[in-house]
């Protein structure tokens, strides 16, 4: 039953295009979710509506899009950027997600950026071998 | 005093999914110009029909506790006009439901002919992701569900029996 990457690519896609009425090859896998796709608040969560479905899987709350418990946390933000306690805490709680570019500027206006069609593929992956 | 659009529920199941009527008249003005000659129910108020049908199917689904407001209009397809005369039949499905938000399939017919569907979203505003506060009272259903109790007098009236058994 295991899906390949390439299977699990193209229903992200299929999930994107319709959550997001965007064309399909708007949806590389570079492609930041807020930022190229133009996505808003309500999107992220008829996204994890639409994925739980797609591959049924449950994703719990702050998996895939834990950036709002950390930006309420002053003990992880120091003038407008990540701390080392608050990067730290991204990894553990991104595990999905390319972090290198990132980490050079923890700037928390740019992580927004983190969000990618890459890292939702990544997620699902993980979370269907883990299954 | 709320603005209630749809006429009453002819099926509920808490949670699940809930059925709605409408009767569409010509003693509502705005169809005199929507269009002179061809009155024809406007699709904002078609969907306005479904978001109040879903809408109170996800409230009920917290005891009417959570702010439901209409976040988001995932689909909206039209394949015929509503008349003047017609009863439209709003079935509406919960297709998601977390603690922040809920998502909704429908379909609406008229004579078992499809006249639309419509998938929505509604967000429980006091859980959103943004940590936005909003006042306490509940200006959605607000203390008194009355109204509610109305349109669902037939559902209430016949499913006594079928509550003691769940």
């Amino acid at each position: 039953m295991a899906m390949s990457r390439d299977e699990i690519q193209q229903q992200v896609q299929e999930v994107l295009v319709e959550a997001l009425g965007v064309d399909d090859d708007e949806v590389t896998a570079e492609a930041t979710l807020m930022g190229d796709l133009g996505a808003e608040s309500i999107d992220f969560l008829d996204i994890v509506f639409r994925l739980e479905k797609a591959f049924g899987i449950k994703i719990p709350r702050e998996e895939l899009f834990p950036a709002e418990d950390l930006m309420n946390n002053s003990e992880l933000i120091h003038n407008g950027k990540l701390t080392e306690k608050g990067l730290a805490e991204l990894r553990e709680k991104m595990p999905h997600t390319d972090l290198s570019e990132f980490e050079k500027d923890p700037d928390i206006n740019k992580m927004g950026d983190l969000f990618t069609v890459n890292a939702i593929i990544n997620y699902v992956e993980n979370k269907l071998n883990a299954a | 005093m709320r603005w209630i659009w749809i006429d009453k529920f002819i099926q509920f199941e808490s949670g699940k999914q809930a059925i709605s009527l409408k009767n569409v008249t010509l003693a509502e003005e705005h169809l005199h110009d929507h269009f002179p000659g061809f009155p024809v129910m406007p699709e904002s108020l078609c969907i306005e029909a479904m978001a109040q049908t879903a809408g109170i199917l996800v409230g009920e689904a917290k005891k009417f506790q959570e702010k439901v407001i209409l976040a988001k209009i995932k689909k909206a397809v039209f394949f015929d006009y509503v008349k003047p005369g017609d009863t439209i039949k709003l079935e509406a499905k919960i297709e998601s439901i977390a603690p922040e938000a809920a998502g909704t399939s429908g379909r609406i017919t008229c004579s078992d002919k499809l006249v639309a569907e419509i998938d929505l979203m509604f967000s429980h505003i006091d859980q959103n992701l943004a940590g936005k506060e909003f006042p306490e009272e509940n200006f959605v259903f607000g203390s008194d569900t009355s109204v509610f109790q109305s349109l669902l007098r037939d559902v209430l009236a016949g499913a006594g029996k079928k509550s003691e058994q769940d």
